[in-house]
């Protein structure tokens, strides 16, 4: 008799998938080409097989992302046959309804939140499938599969939907639109381990690389022309890898050697660094998240 | 993933009982907590003038929460140890608790109750147990917290298990599905490691216990129930005729060649292959997302449900359910809402609320409403009829939520009853 080892975290993720293919009119995956969305496609390619995901994919792009993502973002999307929309944080800035962080810790990540909701507004999704998973940041603990938005993408976390056995329940207004998260369930390693038995691709600068860095807050940043660095901070040519793949001016690297799968997921295995101590922007505050996401950001 | 098994939680119980400190000592005993994760808790243990690590803190959430020293809402922690993945469903102890309990545990397997040994058994353990009974939790494990303060005795230890056992006897569980554990999850006594100040205590420590747990153990045997969540038609060259019915199993195992009956049409067919992506499996086990084909060609759409042709569920358009308000709309007699059974909604009204159940197992009174945090029972019309098992027998075919039909809120959860 033939039959597989069912993994429930997989199998709940499908489910919630399939759930908003169901309830909603036109949900869009957000896409970053980190690894947590590669995650989604894979699991989005095993709910509706033999079909084709029916839903597109949308990529906000800073403009300071990693070439090596947006190289992998374009192949994996020819290979699969899937429907990419990409809208710049360059335009918002460009239409004046933002402006461009300066100094120091000068990032595009918080400006993303003006392009993503105009990209809402412009395509009426009405449902925003994304890779946050709640064991990253304590504000993500309490936040639910399908949460609710209002037509300013704001998050109200006193007032969510309890969501019950596997019930979901996507009825929404006009304007509003739900964000959903199929793997909420899971975490850090949970996905290493998943991608390393599904032999998924995924971008290069996961694995341990040289690359020009320098050194600041103990932190390790990429030295580029996009990234402001003071004129005593000294570039030097390291080992490093990426545990988030994100904006270039809030993804620090960590020093490391690991350039294979089964090196990285035995690195994640034993590290005591949690992979949002490398995100920049959430050093800014403790409630730094949870602030983000008040005004809409994923 | 490795091939770890899933454990999921509720913890319950009230605010001073130390339930984030357990979560947090749990964390921290299992390795879960980072570097970083512990270097804020220092700082702010250190900041507050605390002579302790306060673990708490790294379960303690939102900002407003924060503030307040108090849990708000339902929040999910993640721990794991090499064989086990846990989930923790950690919901607060104050005045919400029946809805955020309610929530929590409809996804859990396990129940910690959580007792303060200095108090014992007080009427927030009652109502914690009355969920959980509710609920039909597989097991509950009593963890009677602060041992440390009443000098690791044996005595108290024992006093509070006797009152806990006459609470068992009001209830549906076997005392099998009950262990009881006394622990300082401040001093971290028996929770990973065995507590050498209670030498008289020779069961598991927390952790052990909750690692020999099997999920096999912890899932009810029940009839096989296929709700049809999304019909797959790729339409492309490939696959021009696949029709293919996708949905989560539940129950029990389904294979290729069984007789089955699909609801509502009641017309019967074959299956003819269980895949699951690009695998085609004779066998599909409970809590499995796959899809399904048919030898026949058989109109069926979301909301529909396969079973086995020998074990039909009630079909009825009058049902009468437990109910807990989760909303603080109240629920009252000629109310409509859209109930949603699994994937399928149908229209349902409110015929009756026939009482109000006290949820410290002291009975049943009359009630003309049902508020936020109130559970009773209630009788509803229905448009159509829906295929249920009641709640008894079958936990995810015997439930149901209730949809306000202006706000679109998750307003109630029904346990359906079994027709008398």
């Amino acid at each position: 008799m033939s039959t597989i080892y069912f993994n429930p975290k997989e199998s709940e993720s499908i489910h919630i998938l399939r759930e908003v293919a169901a309830q909603f009119e036109r949900p869009v995956l957000l896409f970053s080409g980190g690894k947590d969305s590669i995650t989604l496609v894979r699991l989005a390619q095993k709910a509706f097989y033999p079909a084709r995901i029916p839903f597109p994919l949308l990529h906000i792009d800073t403009g300071h992302n990693f070439p090596e993502t947006i190289q992998f973002r374009d192949e994996l999307v020819k290979e699969l046959g899937l429907e990419l929309i990409v809208r710049n944080v360059q335009d918002s800035i460009d239409q004046g309804k933002v402006r461009e962080e300066k100094g120091r810790y000068a990032s595009r990540n918080t400006l993303q939140t003006t392009t993503l909701l105009d990209a809402i507004e412009e395509f009426k999704f009405d449902a925003c499938i994304g890779g946050a998973r709640r064991d990253e940041e304590k504000a993500r603990a309490k936040e639910r599969v399908f949460s609710v938005r209002d037509d300013f993408g704001q998050w109200d976390e006193k007032n969510q939907r309890p969501e019950l056995f596997d019930m979901l329940n996507g009825r929404i207004e006009q304007g509003q639109n739900v964000r959903v998260f199929p793997i909420s369930n899971w975490t850090e390693l949970d996905v290493w381990e998943y991608i390393k038995t599904e032999n998924i691709k995924i971008p290069s600068i996961y694995f341990a690389h040289k690359r020009e860095v320098f050194f600041r807050d103990g932190l390790i940043w990429t030295a580029n022309e996009h990234v402001y660095r003071e004129p005593h901070e000294e570039v030097v040519e390291k080992m490093v890898r990426f545990r988030t793949v994100g904006d270039m001016t809030c993804t620090a690297a960590v020093l490391s050697e690991a350039d294979t799968l089964e090196t990285v997921v035995e690195e994640i295995r034993q590290s005591t660094l949690s992979e949002r101590g490398a995100r920049i922007d959430d050093k800014r505050s403790e409630a730094a998240m949870e602030k983000r996401k008040k005004v809409g950001y994923f | 993933m490795e091939n770890r098994k899933l454990i999921k939680i509720a913890t319950a119980g009230s605010v001073d009982d130390g339930k984030s400190t357990l979560i947090g000592r749990l964390l921290y005993d299992t390795g879960s907590l980072t570097t970083d994760k512990l270097e804020a808790i220092e700082k702010t243990s250190r900041q507050r003038g605390f002579d302790y690590l306060d673990f708490s803190l790294a379960t303690d959430g939102l900002v407003a929460e924060r503030e307040q020293g108090i849990t708000i809402d339902v929040a999910h922690i993640y721990f794991n140890t090499d064989k086990t993945n846990f989930i923790v469903a950690d919901t607060p102890g104050h005045v919400e608790y029946t809805r955020n309990m309610v929530t929590g545990a409809s996804t859990s397997q396990v129940a910690i109750i959580l007792i303060d040994a200095r108090k014992g058994v007080i009427e927030q353990t009652y109502r914690h147990f009355f969920i959980s009974n509710l609920l039909r939790l597989s097991h509950v494990v009593v963890a009677i917290n602060k041992m440390d303060l009443v000098g690791y005795d044996e005595d108290v230890f024992l006093k509070i298990k006797a009152d806990f056992d006459a609470l068992v006897e009001k209830s549906n569980f076997k005392t099998e599905q009950i262990t009881f554990i006394p622990i300082s999850a401040l001093k971290g006594e028996n929770i990973a490691k065995k507590s050498a100040e209670m030498p008289w205590y020779l069961g598991n420590t927390l952790l052990d216990h909750l690692e020999v747990l099997e999920p096999e153990d912890l899932q009810e045997q029940a009839f096989a129930r296929f709700p049809v969540q999304y019909v797959i038609r790729p339409k492309t060259d490939a696959f021009h005729d696949f029709r293919g019915f996708s949905g989560k199993l539940y129950g029990s195992s389904l294979q290729v060649g069984d007789k089955v009956t699909i609801l509502p049409s009641f017309t019967e067919s074959k299956i003819k292959s269980i895949q699951f992506f690009d695998q085609e499996l004779d066998l599909a086990v409970p809590g499995a997302s796959i899809t399904i084909t048919l030898e026949d060609e058989v109109d069926i759409s979301r909301g529909d449900m396969i079973v086995k042709s020998s074990e039909l569920p009630s079909s009825e358009k009058s049902i009468t359910a437990t109910i807990c308000q989760v909303n603080h709309k109240p629920l009252r007699i000629g109310d409509k809402y859209t109930l949603q059974h699994g994937v399928n909604r149908v229209l349902a009204r409110v015929e009756s609320i026939q009482s109000k159940i006290q949820t410290d197992f002291s009975g049943e009174e009359r009630a003309e409403a049902l508020k936020l945090n109130d559970i009773g029972k209630v009788s509803f019309k229905l448009s159509k009829a829906i295929h249920f098992d009641p709640y008894q027998v079958n936990r995810s075919n015997g439930s149901f939520i209730l949809i306000d039909e202006g706000t679109h809120d998750t307003v109630s959860v029904g346990f359906i009853e079994a027709r008398d």
